[in-house]
């Protein structure tokens, strides 16, 4: 089909041959630009035969672009991908795949209604005399090839009848069966039980003896430590390192793709110009034992009047399911949330706003503002009922709460009728955080509430959180930017994998103490968050 | 972006944006349509015309003003014209207990279907084309077996006086379709229910989180949409003198679609535009009565017709590809 047949036919180098090894996959000096946004800005990554290689970064660093660029769906502006050292420009996903660079998705892109065997042989079935798809000889081949994988799985079967780690084999066994010399993970375990996790890694360690080389993007240091041998570090879309695993402990990992200079940290200590806040009174929310497969396990935590409650955790941890959970917009398997004193029953958004919980969530375009409202319409929609008499809204009793939130906020807008999405972000962030603090609320939770606004809205935003504490507010807090959390912050839970990993606070409130509990390994050399164990630091 | 009409933009004539073409352009064209046939249609602007013209447009108007609030929560109903055959064909078999309770028996009848579609969309998750789908088909089968598959006559003097039948001059079915509208507008720029209603159209997970009752606005969206389906089934039923489950009401549900897009509702949801609605349906009634006057055959009308809901949705399209 394409020419780096010479990719898999080349001898299959030694596990420990690492850095002599040549290229395969090169990106170099990639950038890309989307409307408003630079995603990737100067960006270089090599990728060697044979090697396992980790790409990670925190949200918005540019993974996915990047991997897009290398698998021809997106187009870089500048730079260029190069095969085996030959420049090409990939117009489309299929390009890379006949040259031999394969991509696994979380979501498996193969068709869920045909069976196991048709989706590995889609596009190139084995055929017998008379032209027509030699059923047999697939199934034969198809079963073998998938026995290679510890799949025993009926390869007649379709492919959505399976759970979705065996698919991810399917996958998997597809692409090593069309020959690639590159395979793309992202994120491949995140929906993988632990000993499918096991089956994935020693697929993954066959493939690095066949001298075919992985990309794995993945936010689990556990899995990124236990197989890669190299690893790439992005932020805010440029190139932050490159160079073996084993030479960065896990704290200097941490603290590169979160953008802290370890020495620095550890110097510094803590930094925490923000007020202390005195939260001595009882705990006006309580979460308890918060689990939800693959997503939450047993997570407890309580909110006190008047402070600020950061919850920290690499991306991925399970901050903003959390929120969700105590907002009652997370459907979970067990748990509950007691708000002064009272349980919520069935959780619903409605009754933990009712019982004065609101959540400013984490995607402001997707979950927060309505775009084609008007500020004032935004601002009451949560408050609708009680500015209203018999059903009908009263307008004059809206103008009234809009324009001191306004004011308060200090909202820009050419005026209360001027449509959200015309708005900055910073804006309609603030005109989110009036719809919820003018439900007059016990509990706020935050999910990154200064992220994508710009300097002054963010330090406004910031003194609000404060203020509304010092008024005896329970804030929860989650921010990626560790700088915010840690000043923000009267104590800090961290969250590793769905579970809480630590919790610091006092003086131990600081970057570093934060940083080594995000780099701690995990207590079981873990794949699930099943094995871990709830651990109160402090 | 970029394939965005940079003539308009830049042009020297400063021709209308799509903006104002969705805000204003039904009303320009019901406007210019009133004027040419004011100026070239003979008896136009009588008042046998006019009324003739608007009696023939009420039902649509009734209908298209149900279906506008289910298109600004993101949805469609298909089912309307099968819940006008269904009041119709309960019209007869309750007429023997009284004008009112075979009113109110059609109506609920409305307020049924409306109900199991919004269940099915809001509860069950079910996209709304599919599940409308399931009473444009069902509704019309249940209508023909309760109507023994007949069409009756209806000599009920209160339920043809509906039909017939004039207030200060205006027609009754006229008369109802205006306050209807009037309500509907009310409803939705000054009620709880209306507002949530948008702004569930306009972004269903934020209005989820903002603590919302989703579910019961779309179940209640369905509910109202039925009923004014119903109301027009059978104030049609009264107009015909006749209960025909058979065709009334066929192809109602694209007639009252393309009234609320040609009116500058966007398919999209989060606003509804009960005035443009009006206009929408009007626009199509009086293309279809110039055509016709002038000699152009009914399928001219229909491609002239075609043509405007292009305009309408390519318009609609510009504006939030921005």
């Amino acid at each position: 089909m394409a020419p780096p047949d010479a990719a898999p036919a080349a001898p299959p180098p030694g596990p420990d041959e690492g850095p002599t090894a040549p290229a395969v996959l090169e990106a170099v000096g990639i950038g890309k630009r989307f409307p408003g946004v630079v995603a990737l800005d100067d960006v270089s990554l090599t990728l060697r035969r044979g090697e396992i290689h980790a790409l990670v970064g925190e949200n918005g660093a540019g993974k996915s672009t990047l991997i897009k660029v290398l698998t021809g769906v997106h187009r870089p502006d500048t730079g260029e991908v190069r095969l085996d050292g030959r420049p090409v420009a990939f117009a489309r996903p299929s390009d890379a795949q006949h040259a031999g660079v394969t991509t696994i998705y979380q979501e498996v892109n193969l068709v869920p209604l045909m069976s196991v065997a048709r989706n590995i042989f889609l596009g190139r079935e084995p055929r017998n005399r008379l032209g027509l798809i030699d059923f047999p000889r697939m199934h034969r081949e198809a079963a073998a090839l998938l026995a290679g994988f510890g799949v025993t799985a009926d390869v007649r079967h379709p492919l959505g009848s399976l759970g979705v780690g065996t698919r991810q084999m399917v996958a998997l066994a597809r692409a090593v069966s069309v020959r690639a010399g590159v395979v793309v993970m992202d994120e491949p375990t995140s929906a993988l039980e632990p000993r499918e996790v096991e089956t994935l890694f020693r697929v993954i360690g066959d493939l690095h003896d066949r001298g075919i080389s992985v990309l794995y993007v993945s936010h689990r240091l556990e899995e990124l430590y236990r197989i890669c041998d190299r690893v790439t570090v992005l932020r805010d879309g440029r190139l932050v390192h490159t160079g073996d695993l084993a030479d960065l402990d896990r704290m200097q990992l941490v603290a590169m793709m979160l953008g802290r200079e370890v020495s620095e940290v550890r110097r510094h200590g803590r930094t925490g110009f923000g007020e202390d806040h005195h939260p001595d009174r009882e705990a006006v929310l309580t979460a308890s034992g918060l689990t939800r497969r693959h997503v939450l396990d047993d997570v407890s935590l309580e909110l006190r009047p008047g402070e600020v409650l950061g919850l920290a955790g690499l991306l991925g941890s399970g901050r903003s399911e959390t929120a969700k959970a105590l907002a009652g917009a997370l459907p979970l398997d067990s748990g509950s949330v007691t708000v002064a004193g009272r349980r919520l029953g069935r959780p619903s958004p409605a009754a933990a706003i009712r019982a004065g919980v609101s959540l400013l969530p984490e995607d402001r375009k997707a979950e927060g503002i309505v775009a084609g409202l008007s500020v004032r319409e935004n601002i009451v929609l949560a408050a609708m009922p009680r500015l209203s008499r018999a059903g009908v809204v009263s307008r004059a009793r809206q103008d009234r709460v809009v324009q001191v939130f306004m004011k308060r906020l200090r909202i820009k807008a050419s005026g209360p009728e001027q449509k959200v999405g015309e708005l900055s972000g910073g804006n309609q962030q603030k005109v989110l955080l009036a719809r919820w603090l003018c439900l007059e609320p016990k509990v706020l939770l935050l999910d990154e509430p200064t992220r994508g606004i710009d300097v002054g809205a963010k330090a406004e935003v910031q003194a609000l959180v404060d203020e509304l504490a010092q008024e005896g507010l329970a804030v929860l807090l989650i921010s990626s930017d560790i700088e915010e959390l840690v000043e923000g912050a009267d104590r800090l839970v961290v969250l590793r994998g769905g579970a809480v990993a630590g919790e610091l606070t006092g003086e131990r409130v600081g970057e570093g103490e934060l940083l080594e509990v995000l780099a701690a390994h995990a207590p079981a050399a873990g794949s699930g968050p099943d094995d871990e164990e709830v651990r109160h630091d402090g | 972006m970029a394939e965005l009409s940079p003539a308009v933009r830049r042009g020297a004539v400063r021709l209308p944006t799509p903006a104002w073409f969705q805000a204003y352009g039904v009303y320009a064209a019901v406007a210019v349509l009133v004027l040419f046939n004011a100026v070239f249609t003979d008896h136009f602007l009588t008042g046998a015309n006019l009324r003739t013209q608007l009696v023939q447009v009420a039902p649509v108007v009734i209908v298209a003003l149900g279906m506008a609030l289910v298109i600004g929560t993101e949805g469609v109903d298909l089912s309307v014209g099968s819940v006008m055959a269904l009041a119709a064909a309960l019209l007869p078999l309750y007429l023997g207990y009284g004008l009112l309770s075979a009113l109110l028996m059609a109506l609920a009848a409305g307020a049924v279907v409306g109900a199991v579609n919004g269940t099915l969309v809001a509860v069950v998750g079910l996209q709304p084309i599919v599940a409308t789908l399931a009473l444009f088909v069902g509704g019309r089968g249940l209508a023909l077996v309760l109507a023994d598959g007949q069409l009756k006559q209806i000599a009920n003097p209160g339920l043809l006086g509906l039909g017939t039948d004039d207030v200060l001059g205006v027609p009754v079915v006229v008369l109802i379709a205006g306050v209807l509208a009037l309500l509907v507008a009310g409803v939705v720029h000054r009620t709880t229910f209306g507002r949530r209603l948008v702004a569930i159209g306009g972004n269903r997970a934020a209005a989820g989180l903002a603590g919302l009752p989703v579910k019961r606005v779309l179940i209640g969206v369905y509910v109202v949409c039925g009923v004014l389906a119903a109301l027009a089934g059978v104030l049609a039923t009264a107009r015909l003198t006749a209960s025909d489950p058979s065709t009334l009401g066929t192809l109602m549900e694209l007639s009252a679609i393309t009234a609320v897009v040609v009116g500058g509702t966007p398919l999209t949801g989060g606003s509804v535009r009960v005035l443009g609605t009006v206009c929408g349906a009007l626009l199509m009634q009086l293309l279809r009565a110039t055509l016709v006057k002038h000699d152009l055959p009914d399928s001219t009308a229909q491609m002239a017709q075609a043509v405007i809901i292009l305009v309408a949705v390519y318009v609609a399209r510009e504006r939030r590809s921005r």
